[in-house]
């Protein structure tokens, strides 16, 4: 297994897989607060449906590692009330494309209720599962859920890239006072990083986006998955000249607007990757953000690099064409830089 | 045929049952006014369901309904100035008027709302349950519903864990015939909703919601269920309002004469007084003092609704988030 540097030298750090830095994270803060616990399909006795909470029910017991029946609006209704009633519930989607199915009660429960009730009800619960494509799993399991959780007031939206910040991001989450959806990503679940930290009270604030390359001659901004593919496109335009900065977003609401700001100050140019569709994506509002804050330093229009409008198809060479590539990104940042 | 009670409690029920019709005629009139807007449901006839549950809870009982809420509140000891003031939309309603009619809670008395989507609630009290379990403090959920929301797929997605989980929660059904237009009889497949329990082992009961008397007596033998960790359990409570589903709605789709029949044949207010009267031997007095207090309070609450200020802009703002122990 191929261990991915993150660049990130501290002493402190280890390597481990994403599955198991998200399992870490929940069990140091299920060790630390007694009101925290998880729930959904097959989180217990199966040990998660991707294996996310292994051991957990050993250690925990069955009154916090809860098994759910498949009952998605359900059960996120009754989390969003045992969150009323003074718990900090973790429940976890087998992936987001269930919680559709509960997508009412995220909203017009766990969203609105603290506004509606002019500050009393607040709601800390924590949303989290696997998010957007996996492979060859068509189109009712491949869906991104960014833009759709992003849009509301009320939501923090967070997605992870790294091992490490899956951790100290669900920890974050977790203690956060408000409803927060932790998008994962299944093939990044096996992935290895060595920007693990193991100090318990090791946490990272959401709404911070991260640098992973600098570069001076366009800015890419991506998140979860995309962040690998637009680091592997960096390196390739490096070879043709063009110096790329990657930014990893990590938190999609609150987004870190002014990192994106800073780096288009310097780059004067911007490509947006997301799997998601085009129409009203995350891209979509940081091109608006950049007309708005930006609009003196762009050299180029902003370029969104999208998952392709269509739902997910089945057949290996259409789900290829419908996902961004390595070279899709590049071709993008080739365009923006006047290079194509 | 009922236990009866003692005439410090009659005393009691009335003046809830009562300060619940009096105050929601009121709202009605402010919402002729203009000064209530929106959506506005009034509870007026189903008071004997919420008094009669409310004569038995302990102080950590949680409370939860959807949005013909006003009754609720009343019965848990909400101020009736802070909820009327909230249907103006004033910033002494209990949520700042931001919340409305149907978004309003207590943390203070254990109201959790106040829900807008029907059926919605259902789910939550089932958390708030699971919430008594897992702290164990011996704290029962109520959660109510109408006939209306009872067809919702949530609501029996929350039966099922709240029976396979036994979790201390009572669900009422307030059938009151109607879910919005649309009767009993044209929405609902089956004869009855207390018995939508049993494919889950949930026992359940039909209980004549128009009599306070009745609602006490099932609520306490559904709550010391809930309460001893046996699991759920559900309350059908036959009763009817008398006005429309919201104020925009004339009721045309029942008659005048099966109104009518109601308000003389079962009236919970109405026949509860010939109670207070003729059976406990409570004298005209102390029940016109209660009436006269009550007119008093509401004129209070409406007084209050119309001098309070309306939030200060800088309140569209906030609320949004809480950032009390946030990770910074």
């Amino acid at each position: 297994m191929t261990v991915e540097k993150t660049a990130l030298p501290n002493p402190g750090l280890t390597s481990m897989t994403v599955r198991e830095a998200l399992r870490d994270g929940m069990a140091e803060e299920m060790r630390r607060d007694s009101t925290v616990f998880l729930m959904g399909e097959e989180v217990a006795e199966y040990n998660g449906a991707y294996k996310v909470s292994q051991g957990l029910l050993d250690e925990f017991g069955s009154k916090r590692i809860v098994d759910t029946p498949i009952t998605e609006h359900g059960f996120a209704g009754l989390g969003v009330g045992a969150a009323f009633g003074g718990l900090r519930p973790i429940v976890e989607f087998m992936t987001f494309n269930f919680s559709m199915q509960a997508i009412d009660q995220i909203i017009n429960s766990a969203a609105k209720t603290l506004y509606m009730s002019g500050g009393q009800m607040g709601c800390p619960i924590v949303f989290r599962g696997p998010n957007g494509a996996a492979s060859r799993v068509g189109a009712q399991h491949s869906h991104c859920y960014a833009s759709w959780y992003a849009h509301c007031p009320g939501l923090k939206v967070v997605s992870p890239y790294s091992a490490g910040d899956a951790k100290a991001l669900l920890k974050a989450a977790i203690r956060d006072p408000n409803p927060v959806i932790f998008l994962e990503n299944e093939l990044l679940y096996g992935h290895t990083f060595d920007d693990v930290s193991q100090d318990p009270d090791y946490v990272l604030p959401i709404g911070q986006a991260l640098i992973r390359r600098p570069g001076k001659d366009v800015t890419i901004t991506a998140f979860s998955i995309m962040v690998g593919k637009a680091l592997e496109a960096a390196e390739a335009l490096a070879e043709l000249g063009i110096d790329a900065e990657v930014i990893d977003l990590r938190s999609i609401r609150p987004l870190d607007t002014e990192t994106i700001v800073r780096s288009v100050m310097k780059t004067n140019r911007l490509v947006s990757v997301e799997e998601s569709w085009p129409f009203a994506g995350i891209g979509s509002e940081i091109a608006a953000l950049m007309m708005e804050h930006a609009f003196d330093y762009l050299d180029a229009p902003v370029f969104r690099v999208t998952g392709a409008d269509v739902p997910m198809p089945y057949a290996a060479n259409l789900e290829h064409l419908a996902l961004p590539q390595v070279a899709d990104i590049i071709e993008a940042a080739k365009a923006v830089c006047y290079k194509s | 045929m009922s236990k009866l009670i003692s005439q410090d409690e009659a005393l009691k029920a009335y003046h809830d049952m009562l300060l619940i019709r009096r105050f929601e005629e009121r709202a009605a009139q402010l919402y002729g006014m203009g000064l209530i807007a929106g959506f506005c449901h009034l509870y007026i006839g189903q008071e004997a369901v919420v008094v009669g549950i409310q004569s038995i809870l302990q102080p950590q009982d949680t409370i939860i309904t959807a949005y013909r809420d006003h009754g609720h509140m009343l019965a848990a000891g909400m101020d009736p100035k802070g909820v009327m003031a909230e249907l103006t939309g004033r910033s002494g309603g209990y949520s700042k008027g931001k919340g409305g009619s149907m978004h309003m809670f207590s943390r203070e008395k254990n109201f959790f709302g106040g829900h807008g989507i029907v059926g919605a609630q259902v789910p939550i009290g089932t958390g708030l349950a699971f919430a008594h379990k897992y702290k164990a403090d011996k704290g029962v959920s109520i959660t109510s519903m109408g006939d209306g929301a009872a067809n919702q797929g949530q609501v029996y997605e929350s039966y099922n864990m709240a029976s396979l989980w036994k979790l201390p929660v009572v669900f009422i059904v307030e059938n009151n015939h109607y879910g919005m237009g649309t009767s009993q009889e044209r929405s609902s497949a089956g004869p009855n909703y207390y018995g939508r329990g049993q494919g889950w082992n949930i026992p359940g009961e039909k209980v004549d919601g128009m009599v306070y008397t009745a609602v006490k007596e099932a609520a306490a033998r559904a709550v010391d269920h809930a309460r001893a960790g046996k699991g759920p359990y559900i309350l059908e409570m036959d009763t009817y309002r008398y006005r429309g589903h919201s104020m925009s709605d004339p009721a045309k789709y029942r008659s005048k004469e099966e109104v009518e029949t109601v308000k003389v044949d079962r009236d919970p207010i109405d026949h509860f007084r010939i109670y207070m009267t003729k059976t406990l031997k409570i004298s005209e007095d102390k029940i016109k003092k209660i009436e006269d207090d009550i007119k008093v309070v509401v004129l209070e609450a409406v007084e209050f609704s119309k001098t309070s200020p309306e939030p200060d802009p800088s309140e569209l703002y906030t609320d949004i988030l809480n950032e009390g122990n946030a990770v910074t």
